[in-house]
């Protein structure tokens, strides 16, 4: 096998809290825990999970844009865990992000030609102004807006049209992966699904990466070629996005693609009612996090070994002492 | 039964509710029809701005009046029109016969009263009951939404639930006053996918318990197709489509209604039909200037000359099917 764009290995994440008077470090928050994949040249791969179960962090981290606490992140065949600041901002034109809410993540008092042009500044990309203008023109134009919308200021677009402005702004550095931290969730279908097929284009026509990290199942499926199913802070399957969809092994896994809703009102489907909700994070579960949710759990085995992510079938990996 | 030939309970014609803002009159709901009958489930979807959400509150007056403003229309509940009514008589009907749930259970919840004292109030303003005997209420109802030790929980703050817990608080606050209608606005839209199953769940078990009738507020059309009897659609401050829940996906007429069923991928379809998306081009327009004629003409496919010209008006064209469009 071909080496991977990126491999993620045991990259763990523990924010810490802070309390008393002096704000001393109370308590951790286990965000991401030992999580490990590989990302392949041209694939989409997903990154599934309820709130709180760290697949933003995850994404944050790869990008460092927060620093892991532990594990290894291998970008072409460097661990950028170690890189320092300044080969970090060489780093941030092969990988870029696009962020869930277009409102927060533009800047109001900047026209969208600032914005979309302020990286190739930045990175030396463009010399002269009008060597600038032009590139930011062929960026809108390929994201779908035009030249006569440079001089405008993000609070005049729409939301999808904004989403447009924040994908231009990633592409301007030509980035061989984008992180796509839920980039449709804030739109409306009709919106979202113009959107869909923007990153679908821009990734055939450029090479593009994605590592997309999405809570809605439908959209993950139709847009990723792998997909990673996270719960409380760990990785608990990863398979195609067929064989996960199709034939999915783990219990959570199972549960959550029951929940989705689907716009079928004739199709009656068994749905898996998980009882409770997701633990707290500061004090996560012995042994196998799902297990005081999980319909099929063993005592004491699964409250007090940690599952690892093992192979069940080609491709197809999970996390459960019980499947695979 | 069949709800179109009993009387409805509520029957909403004509509405408009209309917002003054400095750059004009935002006519949020221009022209609503639409009824419910006893016991059904009546979904209403469509997307940011279409106003689902201001036609609901308008029925129980929750819009602040000015800005909003009832410009027109009569919404008429068990045969009474609720649109004259002033601020005390609508109280009386507020969760005694309509109650509603939001999206976002912590804006509509009073931080520094716990749960119970909350129930308890809404209890205590429309029937005759003591202090005790409607605190015993708050935690029969917190039963009811099945919260672990409620006799514990009545006496916690909304902050110390969690999101979904919340939400069946004010499941319970709203139900305890046993309404005939529930309105439900986006009450699972924050909500992660397996809570969400879980509120919706409850929300067809309590309707099973107390038989009221419920109006689904919804963006999502997956919702709507697992929980709805009949849907409406609203698109730019109007209804497009009206039909059963099967009739509707099974034969969608509208050209909005078919665009947006065919722009939501779909987990219960094989990774092997990977469609590209069918995306409506273009966007909503502004409702302060709304275009004359069909609101979708813009964005439509099929629209011709005709389209811009007369709003369609929304017609029976099979029955129990109706739709606004020319091509009908």
């Amino acid at each position: 096998m071909t080496q991977p764009l990126l491999r993620v290995n045991d990259l763990v994440k523990n924010f810490a809290l802070k309390g008393g008077i002096l704000g001393r470090i109370v308590d951790e928050v286990h965000a991401v825990d030992q999580v490990s994949f590989d990302l392949s040249a041209g694939e989409t791969l997903g990154l599934v999970g309820e709130s709180g179960s760290g697949k933003s962090t995850t994404g944050r981290c790869i990008l460092r844009l927060i620093e892991p606490t532990a594990g290894e992140i291998w970008f072409e065949g460097r661990d950028i865990v170690k890189l320092d600041a300044k080969e970090l901002g060489a780093l941030r034109r092969d990988m870029q992000i696009i962020f869930q809410d277009p409102y927060a993540s533009l800047n109001p008092r900047m026209t969208v030609g600032a914005i979309v042009g302020e990286a190739l500044i930045i990175h030396g990309l463009a010399k002269s102004r009008r060597a600038i203008e032009e590139r930011v023109v062929e960026l809108l134009e390929t994201v779908g807006l035009g030249a006569d919308h440079m001089r405008r200021y993000p609070h005049e677009f729409s939301g999808g049209q904004r989403q447009r402005i924040g994908i231009a702004r990633a592409l301007a550095v030509s980035p061989k992966l984008i992180v796509c931290d839920e980039p449709v969730s804030a739109l409306d279908v009709s919106i979202q699904a113009q959107v869909i097929n923007l990153l679908e284009d821009l990734q055939k026509e450029f090479g593009l990466t994605y590592l997309f990290i999405a809570h809605d199942l439908s959209v993950v499926e139709h847009i990723c070629t792998r997909v990673a199913v996270m719960y409380l802070g760990r990785l608990v399957e990863i398979a195609s996005s067929r064989d996960l969809y199709t034939r999915p092994l783990h219990p959570y896994t199972e549960a959550l693609l029951s929940a989705v809703p689907v716009p079928a009102p004739r199709a009656k489907r068994q749905r898996i009612r998980l009882e409770g909700e997701v633990p707290n994070p500061i004090n996560p579960p012995t042994g196998c996090h799902f297990h005081a949710r999980c319909p099929i759990r063993q005592l004491p085995l699964c409250s007090t070994e940690k599952p690892q992510l093992k192979r069940a079938a080609d491709g197809h990996w999970v996390a459960c002492h019980l499947r695979g | 039964m069949d709800a179109r030939t009993a009387e409805p309970l509520l029957e909403i014609s004509g509405l408009k509710t209309y917002f003054k803002t400095d750059d004009g009159t935002v006519r949020a709901v221009d022209g609503v029809d639409l009824a419910i009958g006893r016991g059904e489930v009546l979904g209403v979807v469509g997307e940011s701005g279409c106003g689902k959400s201001v036609t609901a509150h308008t029925v129980l007056k929750l819009i602040q009046m000015p800005p909003g403003k009832i410009n027109d229309g009569r919404i008429l509940w068990q045969g009474r029109d609720l649109v004259p009514l002033d601020l005390e008589e609508m109280r009386k009907i507020r969760s005694k016969e309509i109650a509603i749930i939001f999206q976002e259970p912590m804006t509509s919840l009073n931080p520094v009263y716990t749960v119970g004292e909350q129930i308890a109030e809404v209890v205590r303003e429309h029937e005759h009951a003591s202090r005790r005997e409607a605190l015993d209420r708050a935690v029969e109802m917190l039963r009811l939404v099945q919260i672990p030790t409620p006799e514990r929980r009545v006496h916690d703050y909304p902050h110390q639930f969690s999101g979904g817990m919340r939400q069946r608080v004010m499941i319970a606050m709203a139900l305890s006053c046993n309404p005939k209608l529930l309105i439900a606005d986006e009450p699972t839209t924050a909500l992660d996918v397996t809570i969400q199953a879980q509120i919706l769940d409850l929300l067809g078990e309590m309707k099973e318990r107390f038989g009221m009738a419920i109006m689904l507020i919804t963006h999502d059309m997956g919702v709507v197709a697992e929980t709805a009897q009949r849907v409406v659609v609203m698109y730019a401050g109007r209804v497009v489509e009206e039909a059963s829940v099967e009739e509707l996906f099974d034969r969608p007429l509208h050209p909005y209604t078919q665009g947006l069923i065919r722009s939501i991928p779909r987990v219960d379809r094989a990774a092997d039909q990977r469609a590209r998306l069918e995306a409506i081009s273009g966007t909503v327009p502004s409702l302060l200037d709304p275009p004359p004629g069909c609101r979708f003409a813009a964005r439509c496919k099929f629209a011709t000359a005709a389209c811009t010209q007369a709003a369609p008006d929304l017609r029976e064209v099979e029955p129990g099917h109706k739709v606004a469009c020319i091509l009908y």
